[in-house]
């Protein structure tokens, strides 16, 4: 559960409340972005960050994060736990 | 070297590889990575069987499921069959054994219990069901629990009442002092934790240098990022530096996530001691919710039986934490104890030693026995 993941921010859904959606891998979900926004250049639409228990925790550049996700990939069933946790919608 | 050709850049590997052997100049070194994702990665990439002998790796206690004792299972249960709660946790903990069964048993008795990907689903859980009581099982190190405060701020300034956290947030720098102190274990530096470096950045650890003549290079999690980080280990103690150094500046600065420490201090106070699976009672190594937050806190709103309870007597779990011994040694591992059937917690989590040794290391060990390939280079 250590591992982030890395996504892609594809829309500020609200900037206050911190809250954006991330694609990872073609899995899109909400996520907060408030620990990254205080970063340098603050958070931009296409920009990369490493996810952990859906919150952003890092900015890191494209060539890291198609690193990171070939890597975790590699782990397996490490990145299908990922993936469908990401996924998984909230139970309500 | 066949394990090598499969990391990603095959030739920067099989030079660090022998750059380690070169600078180690054939003297006994044994390193302990603290991260449970770096533990995965090692096994899984058989890193341990194409390091010179004389590099020994110890798998540390960086596992947030694994050092969680019984009886705090034992309270998650407790928490979790109360009239009226649902109860909320991560995946991981779910199989987690406590005294007498787990979460995932607890659920198939009646209780709510749900698997949340994050702690604002568990938020928003509360939210939608404003009649129920919602608690979280909030674990994990420094990476995690930002999330946890950030949820807390949101439930308090949303007015969320029937929403609380039972706290078994861990903080890194303690149990590694514990470890230092502990008698049986020498060790000649540490590979630092890569995403909980993200939050505390690099200055928690410059006590280690300071006190304990320790370095410790903070590392990324592919096999490279590990291979490296042990080269900068070798090299310091060649040279005789002793140094807090950054392997994995890709994601981790000095002053770590000044935003997220922040908020860290709002939200949680330190625990005069919190205990540890294996390790026993360690000071000021656990978070509660402070003082401003103590309306959330799951602990204070029910009753919980707060029962400690020993560790299984076949289970040498915290052996295998403190890296005393290898997962392999343990007189349960692979016969009673199984990733289907857990006895202990590093059985469990998939960073944990054990599972991961089960999954991957010992057939990676196997082969490279059976194939004699040449684990030393140089």
């Amino acid at each position: 559960m250590c591992l982030g993941i890395p996504g892609k921010v594809v829309e500020i859904v609200d900037v206050n409340q911190h809250r954006a959606i991330a694609d990872v891998d073609g899995v899109r979900r909400e996520i907060n972005v408030g620990l990254v926004l205080g970063d340098a250049g603050g958070l931009e639409v296409g920009e990369w960050v490493l996810i952990h228990v859906g919150f952003a925790m890092s900015k890191i550049d494209e060539e890291e994060a198609e690193r990171t996700l070939s890597f975790i990939k590699e782990l397996g069933s490490v990145y299908d736990d990922e993936i469908d946790e990401f996924r998984q919608e909230t139970p309500l | 070297m066949r394990f090598v050709d499969e990391y990603r850049d095959p030739a920067a590997a099989r030079r660090a590889v022998e750059e380690i052997g070169i600078v180690s100049g054939g003297e006994h070194r044994k390193f302990m990575e603290v991260c449970g994702g770096h533990t995965h990665t090692i096994y899984k990439h058989g890193i341990e069987n194409v390091l010179p002998e004389n590099v020994e790796l110890v798998h540390g206690p960086g596992c947030p499921v694994c050092v969680i004792p019984m009886g705090r299972v034992d309270d998650a249960i407790n928490l979790a069959e109360q009239p009226g709660v649902i109860f909320t946790s991560f995946g991981d903990m779910m199989r987690v054994p406590g005294s007498t069964s787990n979460l995932l048993e607890a659920k198939a008795r009646g209780a709510d219990v749900r698997m949340v990907y994050s702690p604002l689903d568990a938020l928003r859980i509360a939210q939608a069901n404003p009649d129920r009581q919602v608690v979280f099982f909030a674990i994990g190190f420094e990476t995690t629990a930002p999330s946890t405060a950030i949820t807390l701020l949101k439930a308090k300034e949303a007015g969320v009442t029937n929403f609380s956290v039972f706290c078994n947030h861990v903080t890194i720098v303690p149990p590694i002092k514990a470890i230092l102190e502990s008698p049986d274990l020498r060790l000649d530096g540490f590979i630092g934790p890569g995403h909980v470096s993200t939050v505390i950045g690099n200055r928690p650890y410059r006590f280690l240098p300071a006190q304990y003549g320790k370095p410790l290079v903070t590392a990324g999690f592919e096999p490279l990022d590990i291979l490296q980080a042990i080269l900068m280990l070798v090299r310091q103690l060649r040279d005789g530096r002793c140094e807090v150094e950054n392997q994995y500046t890709r994601a981790v600065r000095d002053e770590g996530n000044v935003r997220a420490l922040q908020i860290l201090g709002q939200v949680f106070e330190l625990r005069p001691h919190f205990e540890w699976r294996g390790l026993g009672f360690i000071s000021h190594s656990g978070l509660k919710l402070s003082e401003a937050f103590a309306d959330w806190d799951a602990e204070l709103r029910f009753q919980v039986p707060g029962v400690r309870v020993a560790d299984p007597k076949a289970c040498q779990c915290g052996e295998v934490l403190k890296g005393v011994i290898k997962p392999w040694e343990c007189k349960v591992f692979g016969t009673a104890c199984t990733p289907e059937t857990p006895i202990g917690t590093c059985m469990v989590s998939s960073e944990g030693a054990c599972a991961a040794y089960y999954n991957y290391g010992r057939f990676t060990r196997e082969a490279a026995a059976s194939a004699r390939i040449p684990v030393r280079s140089a």
